[in-house]
């Protein structure tokens, strides 16, 4: 018997059931991206079908970490760019809850870049939505990981002379297993490349493109955009590492250039996640370990059985 | 040479099989019936350097390391690299041998492997053995080791060449190597030890040193065991099934041990990219349901600042060890210092909200790891265990009995989904996990945990309301603040209502007239000190405090209104233990002197009878120590 009832939990569910009872007054600006984000997790959520108390959503610091304020489940609004490590052991904690993790840009890619690479790299059975701006929003408008060289703001005021971070080229460097970019400008594509990141087994990164209409570009900048699975344009196989990573810097560069390109990137579905990876060589438990601890029958060991012996 | 106790030191370089050859002779030692304490001392480098341990054996309890020692076992180190008279770090080869002497008492045995040490390179060896009575021994054992079996066993030899001089019963040492020895290296390793044995009896007057080992009994059986161990073991019997941690001396320890028994528990350890992840890990875990700790030392300990804040903010249970080395900065990375205890209460923005516990014995250390976690996990607060590489690598006798308790696995103040279906829910149908009007009034609100039905809210780093929303209302944060301040006052109440279990420990007569205080790894030297200040005479007590937060305020002042004078001993340069109780009790500046020490070596038994007659009895002419004295206020 499980004492976490919420989890697959088969019922039919409404995306309404993501939206707060008493909504509270969002903090994000007319016209943000951040909106965009939103609506895409609670249309998306029905359809991979898992429910608010099965769902844990994790974010950082910044507009987008008020994300699981303004969505119904269980939330963990943490640190700066800390997301990354609390997600995925609670992950490791109770394998059996959705886990998604979302931030900014200069969350994901500058404070907690480290976090990125390695989470990605262990390919841990999650999602990871990361809010790209290409901008420092809430605290008004300083130049970010993604802005591109040359960006001027109040801490840059002779433009920055950093090369922007690639963060597709980063994801599929680091391990990540499913690597897409979408938009909000783009509500149906960003719809149905979250639902494919949560069915994904393995870590997935979406680089989400959304507009900061006060501090950079409104909506009107990332339009038009290019679905490259479905433009006669690009003909790239996404399960093929290489055209991947030539797919990915291409975009990079283009972004810069005015060119908004996004879609699947990469998608290796027979990489094992590192869960499977750990349960293989033996040092993590088949069943949830959060189960143990509401199990009454559970015989817990003591050192002094186990292991005093050896300092006899 | 008449001492009731055998001082042993074992000498030579990183990487010569120092640990392990004194480990398994402190264990024969114990096996034999005596009381045994050892004090490690080793370099931040894989191979070479010199470093030694030592071990104490008598009859008697045995709390701390002696003054001096009386037997050196110098092998010689051979990964030494720079063997010019002018290096740097002056030269390597002989410093098992040279960098010793100073701490050999009168009459004490030195035995060194004339295969690797020539002693005419130590200025004045031979003046300075005469005017001691040092009785020496001069053993090719790299020979005999090739000889028999392999270089290696140059270590198995000088063991052997020990019993021989000291009387020890080979037998408690063949014993252990047969449990401990995979077949392939057992039978040279006994040849080597037999053969040593027989050839010092036969070509050696063993009876001139009146050195031997002691004979003794223990009415129960007893554990070798270090403070990493029992930190660890604590955890375990805890419920404790999840670590994360990055790797870092001393603290490597406790996580090594943990990672390589929680697989067989069922349990998950994570090696992860730094200490912020590390912590943020185990807070992650915890949230999720599970009873998860991390750690590290000084440096790593720093990045674990902000998951520290987070942890108390939203009340998320976590354990916390915090191994302390000689700071700051990186330091010196494997010698001792309680200088993070400052650090460790204080650390991260806002208000410090976090249940501290510095234990004073290997024993302590285990129940302190237990209690750590028990506090995290009914109050909802981070709880750490501040310790040091002493207390971390020494390994000591224990009475296994000590160990023989119940597991407690539960998960402290959390709700079962039938238990959320009656607990109060706001009217958006969130659970009110931050509830500030619980019928307790402890500073506890029961959480529920992620995938629980009828359990769902917002954990927040921010400012929030009872369901988790963020909130910056003035009347909300008051409320809120209060409430989880109030957590430390429901320990502290809880912690006074079993005065027997209180982990302060006292020592000496209740009537002295003079007290020591002292916190951590220092308590049982300064127990020895006390001793040694009575037999002489005096009137003294200790007092070994280990709760650092909340205070044990009525304990510690009735200790420091019961004497004249204290003498504060702590192993920093700041005196941040006296600083502490100071600013807890509010008074007492005028009746503390500091006794300090901070060269990277813990303080010997001496240097405590020293400083307390120097600076409490106001004697002079005393043997000078590497110690400072800042006195009391008005002094």
């Amino acid at each position: 018997m499980s004492a976490f009832n919420a989890i697959d939990d088969e019922r039919e569910i409404d995306r309404e059931e993501f939206t707060p009872a008493l909504e509270p007054q969002p903090t994000w600006c007319p016209g943000c991206g951040d909106f965009g984000v939103l609506k895409a997790l609670k249309q998306a959520m029905p359809e991979v079908g898992r429910t608010p108390e099965e769902t844990l959503l994790v974010t950082g610091i910044g507009c987008s970490g008020k994300l699981n304020s303004y969505f119904e489940s269980y939330g963990f609004h943490t640190i700066h760019g800390r997301s990354l490590p609390i997600a995925r052991a609670a992950k490791l904690a109770n394998p059996g809850l959705e886990v998604v993790a979302a931030g900014g840009d200069g969350d994901g890619y500058g404070i907690g870049g480290n976090h990125f690479m390695h989470t990605a790299r262990e390919n841990h059975d999650m999602t990871y939505i990361v809010f790209n701006n290409e901008i420092f929003g809430l605290t008004k408008g300083q130049t970010s990981p993604t802005s591109p060289m040359g960006h001027k703001s109040k801490t840059q005021p002779h433009g920055s002379a950093k090369q922007p971070l690639r963060p597709l080229s980063m994801a599929l460097n680091s391990g990540a297993s499913y690597i897409a970019r979408t938009a909000a400008v783009n509500p149906n594509q960003a719809k149905q490349i979250l639902q494919e990141a949560m069915e994904h087994d393995g870590f997935a990164h979406v680089d989400f493109l959304t507009q900061c209409p006060t501090w950079n570009k409104d909506a009107k900048q990332y339009v038009p955009y290019i679905d490259i699975n479905e433009s006669d344009d690009y003909d790239f196989d996404n399960t093929n590492r290489e055209e991947a990573a030539e797919m990915m810097f291409e975009t990079e560069n283009k972004l810069h250039e005015g060119e908004v390109l996004t879609g699947r990137y990469y998608v290796d579905s027979d990489r094992p996640s590192y869960q499977q990876e750990k349960q293989n060589i033996g040092e993590m438990p088949d069943e949830p370990l959060a189960e143990r601890y509401f199990d009454e029958d559970y015989e817990w060991e003591r050192s002094y059985d186990m292991f005093l012996d050896k300092h006899a | 040479m008449t001492d009731d106790e055998l001082i042993w030191r074992i000498a030579g370089g990183s990487g010569d099989g120092i640990a392990s050859t004194s480990q398994n002779f402190a264990k024969a030692l114990m096996r034999s019936g005596l009381h045994v304490f050892t004090h490690r001392h080793y370099p931040s480098r894989i191979r070479g350097g010199h470093t030694y341990t030592e071990i104490r054996a008598r009859e008697e309890p045995t709390k701390s390391r002696g003054d001096g020692y009386n037997f050196l076992l110098a092998l010689g180190d051979s990964f030494a690299r720079n063997p010019q008279d002018n290096a740097y770090y002056g030269k390597e080869e002989i410093k098992p041998l040279s960098e010793n002497l100073d701490e050999l008492r009168e009459g004490g045995v030195i035995v060194y492997d004339s295969g690797l040490l020539d002693p005419s390179e130590i200025p004045n060896f031979d003046e300075r053995v005469e005017e001691n009575g040092w009785h020496v021994f001069d053993l090719d054992l790299r020979s005999l080791a090739r000889e028999h079996g392999r270089e290696v066993m140059r270590n198995t030899a000088g063991v052997g060449v020990t019993c021989a001089i000291t009387g020890f019963d080979l037998e408690y040492v063949e014993t252990l190597m047969r449990d401990a020895m995979k077949e392939s290296i057992l039978e040279p390793n006994l040849t080597v030890l037999e053969e040593a044995y027989e050839m010092v009896q036969e070509e050696y007057d063993v009876d001139a040193p009146d050195v031997s080992v002691p004979t003794g009994e223990h009415d129960e059986e007893q554990l070798l065991m270090s403070g990493s161990d029992a930190i660890a073991y604590g955890a375990i019997d805890e419920g404790c099934r999840f670590i994360a941690g990055y790797p870092m001396t001393p603290w490597t320890e406790v996580f090594t041990i943990m990672s390589q028994n929680l697989p067989e528990l069922g349990g998950i350890s994570e090696q992860v990219e730094d200490e912020i992840a590390a912590a943020a890990l185990a807070i992650g875990a915890s949230h999720a349901g599970v009873k998860a700790m991390s750690g590290s030392s000084g440096g790593g300990f720093a990045l674990m600042s902000e998951p520290l804040g987070l942890a108390e903010m939203t009340e998320t249970p976590v354990v916390l060890v915090e191994a302390m080395r000689a700071g700051p900065s990186t330091g010196m990375p494997t010698k001792p210092e309680q200088g993070d205890l400052e650090h460790v209460l204080y650390t991260s923005q806002g208000d410090s909200n976090r249940v501290v516990f510095a234990p004073g014995t290997v024993a302590e250390a285990y129940d302190a790891s237990r209690k750590a976690f028990h506090f995290a996990y009914e109050y909802q607060i981070p709880s750490i265990v501040v310790y040091d590489q002493k207390l971390g690598g020494e390994m000591v006798n224990v009475p296994k009995s000590h160990f023989d308790r119940d597991p407690n696995p539960t998960l402290g103040s959390t709700l079962t989904e039938a238990e959320l279906e009656d607990a109060p829910h706001s009217e958006d149908g969130k659970f009110s996990r931050f509830r500030h009007d619980t019928p307790e009034d402890n500073g506890v609100s029961p959480r529920s945990i992620p995938g629980q039905k009828g359990g769902r809210f917002l954990a927040t780093g921010n400012e929030h309301m009872p369901q988790g929303h963020i909130s910056e209302d003035p009347d909300n944060r008051v409320i809120q603040m209060d409430h989880r301040m109030q957590k430390l006052a429901s320990i502290r109440e809880e912690l006074d209502s079993d005065p027997e279990s209180s982990a302060q420990t006292y020592y000496g007569e209740d009537d002295a007239t003079y007290g020591i205080m002292t916190f951590g790894s220092q308590q049982g030297t300064v127990e020895e000190a006390v001793s040694r200040l009575n037999d002489d005479g005096h009137s003294v007590k200790s007092i070994g405090v280990t709760d650092m937060m909340p205070y044990p305020e009525q304990e510690v002042t009735e200790f420091i209104e019961s004497v004249d004078e204290v003498l504060v001993v702590e192993m920093n340069a700041s005196a941040q233990f006296r600083g502490l109780t100071q600013k807890e009790l509010g008074r007492f500046g005028d009746k503390l002197t500091s006794l300090l020490k901070y060269n990277g070596n813990p303080f010997e038994p001496a240097e405590v009878v020293d400083g307390f007659k120097e600076n409490i009895l106001g004697e002079e002419d005393l043997p000078q120590h590497q110690t400072t004295s800042v006195p009391a206020a008005g002094d």
